[in-house]
């Protein structure tokens, strides 16, 4: 199982793009993140725990479908490491399974308003289905 | 001059006053804007992963449309301009994702070479708010303006590189190119809470208010936005002042507002 969690990390990691390995642990990301009230596991902790193998937790969590893909914490980030990429690559892991996308089509109705732009409903499919 | 123009799905339906005057300001100011034909939605968000190819495709194609008129390709919703700007960052990049792309659109092939520019860009580097200012016919001398960035318009600043991340101007020139005064305040470049506003209403709440809240206690009396979701949070979540479109207050000043 050990093994299979790296797997999946090591994969997440090459299709992010990020080098967790540079993080310095300074909490600008997590400081400067729109929806980290609403999070269980802040930016800094998702690379901490890619990068230890700790992916299962991140993977059930609703966190990774409370990033708003700001880049607020790709711009100030004081050692370039990109968290938000990160996520989007754990969320991925998460919505490309058979049967897991978070939102289907016949809850929109009732999340719908009549002003509501295209713009949102076109986001967060792109953000939570495959 | 003459720019390609990808208008994008929210200009269609909910945000037709954003297209509309920006076509009729660009008129004024001596800019044709061709609709790309047959342009297909960007998909709102750029997918950052490496591995999403498909979703990417859609831009491609816009962008290799321009290419082929040799134009730049202009857009105003803020997100449409991030997707197709990180795409052709993608694509100029060269990479193995680039290459993955160039074999679904073969025969044709796209290395990223079409300037991609904001409307915003369009007004300050291939117009000039100086040539702006002597168009205005409506000045709206002495009216306090917010402007609104979120943050789509700015973020990644290494690719979208329209002015600087944490203290951009180019919106507050615009403001004042029309004869405003533009109110400088520190949640500009903050985010409004964008499509979480179809699940978690509270959040997209929270992060509108504070906006909004910032900016009148600055002393704003309008705030303007180039991003459909931006002013649709902004307007649902407790914004007692106007929230307009900048390519609307642009059609007043220009004297082209109906």
């Amino acid at each position: 199982m050990e093994m299979d969690n790296k797997k999946v990390c090591d994969e997440i990691i090459r299709r992010s793009g990020v080098n967790p390995r540079k993080c310095m642990k300074c909490g600008k990301c997590s400081g400067t993140c729109p929806a980290y009230d609403e999070m269980e596991y802040h930016p800094h902790q998702f690379v901490y725990m890619v990068e230890s193998g700790d992916i299962e937790p991140l993977l059930k969590s609703k966190s990774i479908y409370r990033c708003l893909t700001c880049f607020a914490c790709v711009d100030r980030c004081p050692r370039g490491v990109e968290p938000a990429k990160l996520i989007e690559a754990v969320r991925l892991e998460a919505v490309r399974a058979q049967g897991n996308n978070h939102l289907k089509p016949d809850q929109l109705p009732d999340l719908l308003d009549e002003d509501m732009p295209q713009q949102a409903i076109v986001s967060a499919f792109r953000k939570y289905t495959k | 001059m003459k720019a390609s123009y990808f208008p994008g799905c929210t200009l269609k339906t909910k945000a037709k006053d954003l297209d509309k005057y920006a076509r009729k300001c660009a008129e004024v100011l001596g800019v044709e804007l061709e609709e790309i034909k047959e342009w297909q939605c960007c998909g709102g968000v750029f997918t950052t992963s490496k591995d999403e190819l498909a979703t990417k495709l859609s831009s491609v194609r816009a962008l290799s449309e321009a290419n082929k008129k040799n134009q730049p390709l202009v857009s105003v919703c803020s997100a449409c301009h991030n997707v197709l700007k990180q795409t052709n960052q993608m694509m100029k990049d060269n990479g193995e994702s680039a290459s993955h792309v160039n074999n679904y659109i073969a025969p044709e092939t796209y290395n990223g070479e079409t300037e991609v520019i904001h409307y915003l860009e369009l007004l300050r580097d291939k117009i000039g708010f100086d040539k702006i200012k002597e168009k205005v016919v409506n000045p709206l001398t002495g009216k306090k303006i917010a402007a609104y960035y979120g943050c789509l318009l700015l973020r990644p600043g290494k690719v979208m590189a329209m002015d600087d991340v944490e203290n951009p101007t180019i919106i507050e020139d615009l403001i004042r190119a029309i004869g405003a005064e533009p109110v400088i305040y520190s949640y500009r470049n903050e985010c409004c809470g964008g499509y979480i506003a179809l699940e978690s209403k509270d959040l997209a709440k929270a992060k509108s208010q504070k906006v909004v809240d910032n900016a009148k206690q600055k002393g704003a009396e309008m705030i303007i936005t180039a991003c459909p979701l931006c002013l649709y949070n902004l307007k649902k979540n407790g914004a007692d002042i106007p929230v307009v479109y900048i390519t609307e207050i642009l059609a007043e000043a220009l004297g082209v507002k109906e």
